[in-house]
């Protein structure tokens, strides 16, 4: 399928929020009636868990801008809410390197 | 590589290496760049380090390298797709590393806004055989002002190299890391990243005390 006929045409997600590992939780009280069928399989695979911009990316096989676009409606619908990735104002980026190299040496 | 994945594991939930949602307690995400020339090795590099089986995303493009985001005016223009390799690494109950393999041509450049945005650093891969395609993906990096190390993948047959050569082919600032790694194996692998991330901190150190 045409990616637009998805979007109905956008190109653009509603809001900018969204890099590759924003991450995604799904509110389970939202109706799913209504919902184009990318959208609701979207939903469908949000509710399991929480996952990445490019993860659901990944796993609808579309391509990153058409899920942004998808997204962006989701949360204005109030059915998913997104947290940064890095919340960078309490995590200065030396703690988070710090945190990266301990993870990776644990794995050696 | 197969990029059906959805349809493999049903309802997402039954993957057998594990969870495809992230822990609960997850509050970070972090990013790393894989990039490097065709067929170099990132996408098996990234598929010994991940978590999840590796995942693919595509961008569809112009082929003039812009993305496509005038969805109503493309028809009749020559398009094509670019794929992103992808994979997970859970490092610590709040902290998840995503691993991105990247295609380094200049021609995908709004793709690489999008890649290195909030990025923490890049792996750049090489390959002995052809040191030369490297430059190009060098460039872009830093272009992006994104700090890079390199890792030399070795392949079975490839002719090694004194460490002072391959700098000087690349073209390397001294305090560029330079290291060899088998992008088939794990513990190699995890070794790379570590040398980058390390350089990463000397780089944060460096800036805070300037």
């Amino acid at each position: 399928m045409r990616p637009y006929v998805v979007t109905d045409g956008r190109s653009h997600p509603t809001r900018n929020t969204f890099d590759l590992v924003t991450l995604v939780m799904a509110h389970d009280d939202r109706p799913l009636g209504g919902l184009s069928p990318e959208k609701r399989a979207l939903m469908e695979l949000c509710l399991g868990g929480a996952l990445s911009v490019a993860e659901i990316a990944g796993h609808l096989m579309l391509p990153v801008s058409v899920t942004k676009v998808l997204l962006g409606d989701l949360v204005d619908s109030g059915h998913l809410s997104t947290r940064a990735p890095i919340p960078s104002a309490q995590l200065p980026e030396a703690q988070i390197l710090q945190e990266v190299l301990d993870g990776l040496r644990a794995r050696l | 590589m197969d990029s059906a994945l959805a349809s493999d594991h049903g309802a997402y939930g039954a993957h057998p290496d594990g969870g495809v949602y992230l822990r609960r307690t997850v509050r970070t995400a972090a990013k790393i760049l894989v990039v490097g020339h065709f067929a170099v090795g990132k996408t098996t590099f990234v598929g010994s380090l991940s978590e999840i089986r590796p995942l693919r995303t595509e961008e569809t493009m112009t082929q003039a390298g812009a993305l496509v985001d005038d969805l109503a005016g493309i028809e009749g223009k020559t398009t094509t797709t670019v794929a992103m390799d992808f994979g997970r690494l859970t490092l610590s109950d709040s902290l998840v590393l995503y691993l991105f393999g990247a295609p380094g041509q200049q021609r995908f450049t709004r793709l690489w806004q999008d890649m290195t945005q909030g990025a923490l650093g890049a792996l750049v891969l090489a390959d002995t055989r052809r040191l030369e395609q490297s430059f190009e993906v060098m460039g872009l990096l830093e272009e992006h002002g994104l700090p890079y190390a390199v890792a030399v993948n070795h392949f079975d047959g490839a002719p090694t190299h004194p460490e002072e050569e391959i700098r000087e082919a690349l073209d390397l600032l001294p305090e560029t890391p330079l290291v060899t790694c088998d992008a088939r194996d794990r513990i190699s692998s995890t070794r790379a990243l570590i040398s980058l991330v390390e350089y990463l901190q000397t780089r944060t150190a460096v800036q805070e005390h300037v």
